[in-house]
């Protein structure tokens, strides 16, 4: 009776959950199975079909190569930020621009892109004329290229937001007691700090693997052209107006989607709950 | 019709269902009955209302007919719509005129039974013939005349207007293209644009069809249209970009393949902007237009078949740059307005007409191929 009176206020919660999220993911995987009466695994066998696959691998090499460099990147902004005093202005200012940044995606984003090195970009258009040189060249920035630079430029800030916790989490007194156990500076980030930070940065790698996984309003804005990624491969399945009746599919690619994220979700939970246990 | 504004459509319409949802239920006007005794909403010519005249009158009395996705500046639809509003005094409410193919079947489908329901379809031809069970067929006065390629033998749709595929180029800025296999040159560097992906869009999908036709391809096999995209975008020359007109004129897309009537109406803004249809590997592409067999005005959507298909429809429909589906017939008999006819393009070698399991197979091909090609 106790417990049900806590639960109580998060009843309304609930409910958001369960019309938002839980409904929706329900008729996406019956949907990808089951359609006008007959159940069938067509769907989920198209999934490894030549294009399906392709667009996966690219998802996965996009997501995968811009977590790893936002990550590498961000986490040394993060150790260059936290090394500076928490009063500090400048701390303060790059920490706030980042918060910013990070939800920077979308089309504004990619019209940025575009309106500074596209193939009319202010940038393309000064250095064709200082330089000669064609930076737009035969278009890389509406390719998956471009799609690893400009996702890169939202997953540094990320990956700053969510390091900086755990780089505050390394107390000094740890890094003064290794020095007077004779340990040089070099001894103390091998066999302490990396150690200690290990698990939230490869949490980190996931959680923007998975950001850039779903980002779906970027590349819709800036690839025009072969559907390279599984979410531009639904919105074809959803659009086209030459192949017909492909909306099943689309139901598969999502559950797709869903699994991929899930299992990277879990790998992460599983991370997190390593690092609290240093953190307490 | 134009797929890139398919998105804003899709949420007007969205927005639209919900007001309609708020308003009170109209009873459509369908239970009607013409002179000769035939419900209005299953006559199948002018003659089952008792001649033109009493349709004319019945058209009148349904007080309005409902088009959409028809935009003004697409194939001289705004001027059509006038010209029939003047002649029969019926008011035409146009909705959604940027809508695509597929939203004019969604809006029937969402609207069935209301008196805001589309009457008749203007659509690409998959769309069209994947929804041939919600036309009403109707033969017009001159359904005699139209070529049996382009018309159903029970007139449940009938082929209105048409283009050819063709390779636009901006003069001032690359050589005159007069083939094909031009756009290999080194001089169409990253210039060389296709209107949308040929997997989605309808005009992409004929863009690579005529492609493949000046490859040793056929519409039975599309394989070399697609080869020679990945050898363009292998040369550096294939552009990923969608072109716009707005792209076209600030100088990104020099090149762009697309529907004659489409390059054509870019010229009127940017007078070096030329075009060429490949001499050796035309392909056309009709419209599709059909009465919606829930219409909530069947006599005025019926008046409106009879107009299109008329001499003067059909004039106005060449004045828009496309080729109406009677241009042979009409310049056989002298009917066509002869300076309008004179601005169509001329093609002398045969003409491809993609069939609908062409198209079929094709499209599967696609799917299967495109994003390798070019990715």
């Amino acid at each position: 009776m106790r417990r049900l009176r806590e639960g109580l206020p998060l009843l309304p919660f609930l409910a958001v959950v369960v019309i938002f999220l839980i409904i929706p993911t329900v008729t996406v995987i019956v949907s990808a199975v089951y359609a006008d009466g007959v159940f069938s695994f067509a769907r989920i066998q198209a999934l490894f079909s030549g294009t399906a696959l392709s667009a996966l691998a690219k998802s996965v090499l996009l997501s995968g190569s811009t977590a790893i460099i936002g990550a590498i990147l961000g986490a040394v902004l993060a150790w260059l930020i936290v090394s500076s005093p928490p009063t500090s202005m400048v701390r303060r200012a790059v920490i706030s621009l980042c918060s910013v940044l990070a939800q920077f995606g979308g089309v504004a984003l990619a019209f940025a892109f575009l309106a500074t090195v596209g193939l009319n970009g202010v940038l393309t258009l000064w250095v064709q004329q200082v330089f000669g040189l064609n930076l737009a060249g035969s278009g890389w920035l509406y390719s998956l290229t471009g799609l690893i630079l400009v996702y890169t430029y939202f997953q540094i800030p990320l990956m700053v937001i969510v390091f900086v916790p755990a780089l505050e989490g390394l107390r000094d007194q740890w890094r003064e007691a290794a020095v007077s156990l004779g340990a040089s500076t070099w001894r103390y980030w091998r066999e302490v700090a990396v150690p200690l930070l290990t698990p939230a940065f490869l949490g980190s790698v996931l959680l923007l693997f998975a950001n850039a996984f779903a980002a779906y309003a970027t590349a819709a804005a800036l690839v025009s052209q072969g559907s390279p990624i599984v979410p531009l491969l639904i919105r074809s399945a959803l659009t086209s107006e030459v192949v017909l009746g492909q909306s099943g599919f689309a139901y598969a690619l999502a559950l797709e989607m869903i699994v991929v994220v899930a299992l990277v979700m879990v790998a992460y939970s599983a991370l997190v709950r390593r690092t609290a246990r240093w953190l307490r | 019709m134009n797929k890139s504004l398919l998105a804003v459509s899709a949420a007007c319409a969205l927005v639209l269902a919900a007001l309609i949802a708020c308003a009170p239920p109209q009873k459509a006007n369908t239970g009607g009955q013409t002179s000769s005794g035939v419900k209005v909403s299953e006559a199948t010519s002018a003659a089952d209302f008792g001649g033109m005249d009493a349709l004319v009158e019945a058209a009148k009395k349904d007080g309005g007919l409902n088009v959409i996705a028809l935009p003004p500046d697409w194939a001289n639809y705004g001027a059509i719509i006038k010209a029939f509003s003047d002649k029969y005094g019926i008011k035409v409410n146009s909705a959604q005129p940027d809508a695509a193919s597929q939203d004019e079947i969604n809006a029937a489908n969402q609207q069935k039974g209301k008196s805001t329901a589309p009457d008749v379809f203007d659509l690409g031809q998959s769309v069209a013939l994947a929804n041939t069970s919600i036309f009403a067929p109707y033969k017009v006065a001159t359904y005699d005349k139209i070529p049996e390629a382009y018309k159903d033998p029970n007139g449940a749709w009938v082929n209105d207007y048409g283009g050819y595929m063709s390779i636009g180029f901006d003069s001032a800025k690359v050589p005159p293209v007069t083939n094909v296999n031009d756009l290999l040159k080194p001089e169409y560097s990253g210039k060389v644009a296709l209107n949308g992906d040929p997997t989605q869009a309808g005009a992409a999908f004929s863009g690579v069809l005529m492609v493949a036709l000046s490859q040793g391809g056929s519409a039975d096999d599309i394989a070399p249209g697609v080869e020679f995209f990945r050898k363009l975008k292998a040369a550096g020359n294939f552009l990923p970009v969608d072109p716009t007109p707005a792209t076209i004129e600030s100088g990104q897309t020099p090149v762009v393949i697309d529907w004659n009537y489409l390059n054509a109406a870019v010229t009127k803004k940017l007078p070096t902007w030329q075009l060429v249809v490949p001499p050796d590997n035309a392909v056309a592409g009709y419209y599709y237009q059909a009465i919606n067999k829930d219409a909530p005005h069947p006599a005025a959507a019926r008046l409106w078949q009879e107009f299109l298909y008329s001499d003067e429809g059909q004039n106005l429909f060449a004045v828009g740059g496309v080729r109406p589906v009677r241009a042979d017939n009409m310049m056989a008999d002298g009917t066509i307005d002869k300076a309008v006819s004179d601005t169509l393009p001329i093609i002398d070698g045969p003409v491809t007409v993609p069939s609908p399991d062409q198209t079929k197979a094709a499209s599967k091909y696609l799917a299967d191929n495109w994003a390798k090609a070019i990715g």
